[in-house]
Parts: structure tokens; C-alpha cells; sequence
């Protein structure tokens, strides 16, 4: 199960989000992203076992007006994915950072990890997109 | 007027309003307009469906050719036909017989007989303004349809537009008869494709009986200085919202109404479009459109493609561009596809191979290099709800 008390950590110039624990790290998009989507209506996950380098493309999200590339914000092997969402994709817009997650990866380089933002330079980066 | 890129985009009248109300903005058509608004577009669509929707429509073309002062024929009726008979040269509608205060949806024909735009066409309800051609064209190629009019009209006709004087909104869904009967007494009685000036506050204002979304409604032509107000005074009916182009695109799509630029364009002709209604039998006795040789063809034996609806068999959405499959060819392409609110499922429109078209025809959708399941689905998704 995911840990739904532990708020995420490290944060994408793209709006995913990713949450660490152990050698796992939880995936998904961030409010702010969900919310500039809209009502997602389909979210297609990639197989587990898929190895993903950072900044590949590793899952879409479809809105009722578009499409949109969710991509690998560290590399690493799909462990998990969240089934939930393809028979309920509105988890996405209702708890874009806990319950909507969309995958959990076996963590290839903790390193990589040091180049994402945390909340505050994230918060700070909505900020200036949204100027 | 000249064409605006996106660092110069035009603002409707309503764009004060539409943020005041909350509106994300987006570029369309050299336009800055509403794509959707606080509450989303499934909800914006579902509301639309249910109750009454406020649409700004106003990057659209509306607009009257008449005779300059001192030419064409004396009396209204002989005015409008002659309108109508140069119209009809590169429309191939039936519009001479249009009575006054009546509109027909009809295409704009390239001299190859293929569609360079869908429009309406009327004939005013009332006095002098009867001898006029009045029509409604789509805001991406409003400049060449009113220059191609324009030639065939000749130099003793001049176009008034109203695109930049006047706020073309749409009141869409089943509340919309009573909401507007509330405002502007009398809406009730007319009928679908209907249209009339009625007054309000001292100035007149268009009222016509349709709409693009499937749903019962009006589009209501208000000049500039009083188009807030009047939108004000239906969003203070709490059976009304604004909606926003994301829905007005959803609700178009699951009615089965082609979308300019992707569902038609220069490369379809009215019959493979499944359009061959807007010729009237009158026309194809006549063959006096462009092109009449190749649409009569088609007409008679069958066009190769067909339009048709598509229903993706899982839940992802085929979008504009997807290529459709069937037997390990590719037999057509999506058009326009996306996900139906009201359907609950994705819905799609395209181009297939004729012998394809048959609703219930399996056919698969390559959707990011994945054959995906579908099934070839009768037009529209959702039933029309127009007042006839």
C-alpha cells in the first residue's frame, strides 16, 4: 500500500511528483498539473518490468480535450502500477498527490533524486508558470 | 479588418465578463477565447445537456450581402432572389426558396466542388431587410469565404459584417427556450432554424433558433455596446452557466457535427461528408454548382470514404489524426475524437472506406502504436433535441 500520509517529496519541471521510501519511489502527477488538465478520463500505465531512463515517456493522461505525456522523472524499473485508475481516472483530479499515483519504480540512482525540486522551489516554479 | 497571429489576438466583447468569470483563455481562431471555465468541461457539457449553456460565439461570421443604394431589382422578393441565384453558384443549397425569417445549414463549394466551408444562409424576417442574403460563416476562414462571396455577388452588392461590431452568443440546452422567453417574450414560438429581430432595451437584436450542440437553443446577434449586459442577464438565471469551447467542442462531437478544418476541409466534397442533403433536388436537376459533374457521380454510385462515428470498444479516446485499421490496412482516419461526456465513453468521428461504414463494422484504432478495438457507431451519439 501506499504510505497516503507521506506528502510528496520531489517535484518535476513537468508536475510529476515522487515520493521515496526504501528502494521504492512512488509516481505521479501534481495538483497543480491535474488541475490544469481538467477531468482526466483515461490514464494508460506502462507494463510492469518496463525499465525507464529519466525524462522518457512513461505514461499518458487523457482529459476530456486532450492527451498529455506523464514522463520518468528518475530512472528506474516499473515495480508497480496503479490498476485503480483505469476504471476510476477521476482519482487523478480528486487526489492527484496520494491516491492518483501512477506508478511505484525500483529507484536505479538515488543521485538523480538531488536534481528535482522540493515543494518550496516547486511552489515557486507554479508560480512563475502560471505569470 | 486584418488577421491577427497569436501575440495579436482579438478579444470579443464578453472577454471582460469571461474573466470575471473565471475563464482559462486560449488562442482560437486569432481569437482569445474561453476553452473552459471554474467547473470544467465535463461538467460545462453535462450542464449543457440538462439546463442552459451561455456560449461566446463571437469569433464566428456573421453577415448580410445586399444591394448598394440605388441598385439591383425594386421589391425584397426580387432582391433576395437575385442574391440568392449568385449564391447559389457556388452553394449548392436550394436558397431562392427560402421564406423570410428561415435559415438552412449549407457548405461553400471550391470551384473542384469540394467543401471550403459549412455555413448558414437565411432570408431576414421583416421589411427591406427581406431582399437580403444574410449568413454565418466559421471564424478560421471567414476572410476567404467573404472574398469568394464577394466575387460572385458582384460590385452593385456590399457585405456588412457584424463580426466586429456585434456579439454572436449561443443559449444552448432544453431550459434555453424558457430562460430566453423570460427576456425577450415571443423566442418560444419559433421554430428550429427560425429567425427574427426581436427588441430589447430599446435596440434590436437577431434571434435565430440553432445552435451546434445537438440541444434545443438560440443564437442571439446583440450589438457590441449592449452584448455584457445581455449576457449578464441570462447568467442571472440560475438555470444558465458559461461554457466554454472544450464543451462546446464535446457536445458538437457526440451530436455528429463536423467541425471545420477536421471533419471537412478542402479535400472533402457534401457526399463522402455525408452532407448530400444540403443539395436539394432542385440543385441536382440543375447541376449548376462547382464541381456538380464528380458530386452527382458520387451521389449515384458512391464516394469512395464515408463519414461515419466511431466507438473505441476501451476507454481510451482516439484523437484527430488517429489511423484507422481494418484486415492489416489502413482504411481511414479520426477526424475528430475525444471522450463523450453524456455517452460516458470515448467517441470519435472519421473518414473509412466505403464497403466499412456500416454501423457494427469491427475496425481497429492505432491509438500511440497499439491496435486498439472499435466498432463503426451510427451518427449522432446523442439524440438531437431540436424543436422542429
Amino acid at each position: 500500500m501506499t504510505d497516503l500520509t507521506q506528502h510528496p517529496t520531489y517535484f518535476t519541471k513537468d508536475h510529476e511528483w515522487v515520493t521515496v521510501h526504501g528502494d521504492l519511489a512512488t509516481v505521479g502527477i501534481t495538483k497543480f498539473a491535474a488541475e490544469a488538465l481538467g477531468d482526466v478520463v483515461f490514464v494508460e500505465l506502462p507494463d510492469v518490468g518496463k525499465a525507464c531512463s529519466a525524462g522518457d515517456d512513461m505514461a499518458v493522461v487523457e482529459s476530456v480535450k486532450a492527451a498529455s505525456d506523464v514522463y520518468a522523472p528518475i530512472s528506474g524499473e516499473i515495480a508497480e502500477v496503479n490498476d485503480a485508475l483505469t476504471d476510476a481516472p477521476e482519482t487523478v483530479n480528486e487526489a492527484p498527490e496520494a491516491g492518483g499515483w501512477f506508478v511505484k519504480m525500483k529507484v536505479a540512482n538515488a543521485d538523480e533524486l538531488s536534481a528535482l525540486m522540493d515543494r518550496a522551489a516547486y511552489d515557486d516554479f507554479c508560480a512563475s508558470e502560471a505569470s | 479588418m486584418a488577421e491577427a497571429d497569436n501575440d495579436n489576438l482579438m478579444r470579443t466583447a464578453l472577454y471582460e465578463l469571461h474573466g470575471a468569470l473565471g475563464a482559462k483563455m486560449v488562442p482560437f481562431a486569432g481569437y482569445e477565447m474561453p476553452v473552459q471555465y471554474e467547473e470544467g468541461v465535463k461538467a460545462e457539457h453535462l450542464w449543457t445537456r440538462a439546463h442552459a449553456g451561455l456560449f461566446d460565439v463571437a469569433h464566428m461570421g456573421p453577415a448580410s450581402f445586399r444591394f448598394k443604394p440605388g441598385m439591383g431589382p425594386d421589391t425584397p422578393d426580387e432582391r433576395f432572389a437575385e442574391l440568392a441565384r449568385r449564391a447559389e453558384t457556388v452553394i449548392p443549397s436550394a436558397i431562392g426558396v427560402l421564406k423570410p425569417g428561415r435559415l438552412r445549414y449549407t457548405v461553400l463549394l471550391t470551384d473542384e466542388g469540394t467543401i471550403a466551408d459549412d455555413l448558414f444562409v437565411g432570408r431576414p424576417a421583416h421589411g427591406p431587410r427581406q431582399g437580403d442574403l444574410y449568413l454565418v460563416v466559421n471564424a478560421g476562414v471567414k476572410e476567404a469565404d467573404f472574398a469568394r462571396l464577394s466575387a460572385v455577388m458582384g460590385e452593385d452588392v456590399e457585405l456588412e459584417r457584424y463580426d466586429h461590431g456585434a456579439t454572436l452568443m449561443a443559449l444552448q440546452g432544453p431550459e434555453a427556450e424558457a430562460v430566453l422567453e423570460g427576456i425577450l417574450p415571443g423566442v418560444a414560438a419559433m421554430k428550429f432554424m427560425d429567425f427574427s429581430p426581436f427588441p430589447w432595451e430599446g435596440q434590436g437584436v437577431i434571434v435565430s433558433r440553432s445552435g451546434y450542440t445537438g440541444e434545443d437553443g438560440y443564437e442571439i446577434l446583440v450589438w457590441n455596446d449592449h452584448a455584457s449586459a445581455f449576457a449578464a442577464e441570462l447568467l442571472k438565471d440560475a438555470r444558465v452557466k458559461p461554457i466554454g469551447l472544450g464543451a462546446r467542442d464535446s457536445l458538437r462531437l457526440e451530436a455528429g457535427l463536423c467541425l471545420y478544418g477536421h471533419d471537412l476541409d478542402v479535400t472533402r466534397d457534401p457526399i463522402e461528408a455525408g452532407l448530400s442533403w444540403v443539395i436539394q433536388k432542385s440543385r441536382r436537376e440543375r447541376a449548376d454548382f462547382p464541381g456538380a459533374a464528380r458530386i452527382l457521380a458520387a451521389l449515384a454510385s458512391g464516394p469512395a470514404e464515408l463519414r461515419v462515428g466511431i466507438r473505441p470498444l476501451e476507454r481510451a479516446p482516439a484523437r484527430e489524426g488517429t489511423e484507422i485499421f481494418a484486415g492489416g490496412e489502413q482504411v481511414g482516419i479520426v477526424t475528430s475524437g475525444g471522450f463523450g461526456p453524456s455517452v460516458e465513453a470515448p467517441v470519435a468521428m472519421g473518414y473509412v472506406r466505403a464497403d466499412l461504414a456500416a454501423p457494427g463494422t469491427p475496425v481497429e484504432l492505432m491509438v500511440r502504436g497499439k491496435a486498439r478495438p472499435a466498432e463503426i457507431a451510427p451518427l449522432p451519439f446523442v439524440e438531437h433535441n431540436y424543436k422542429r
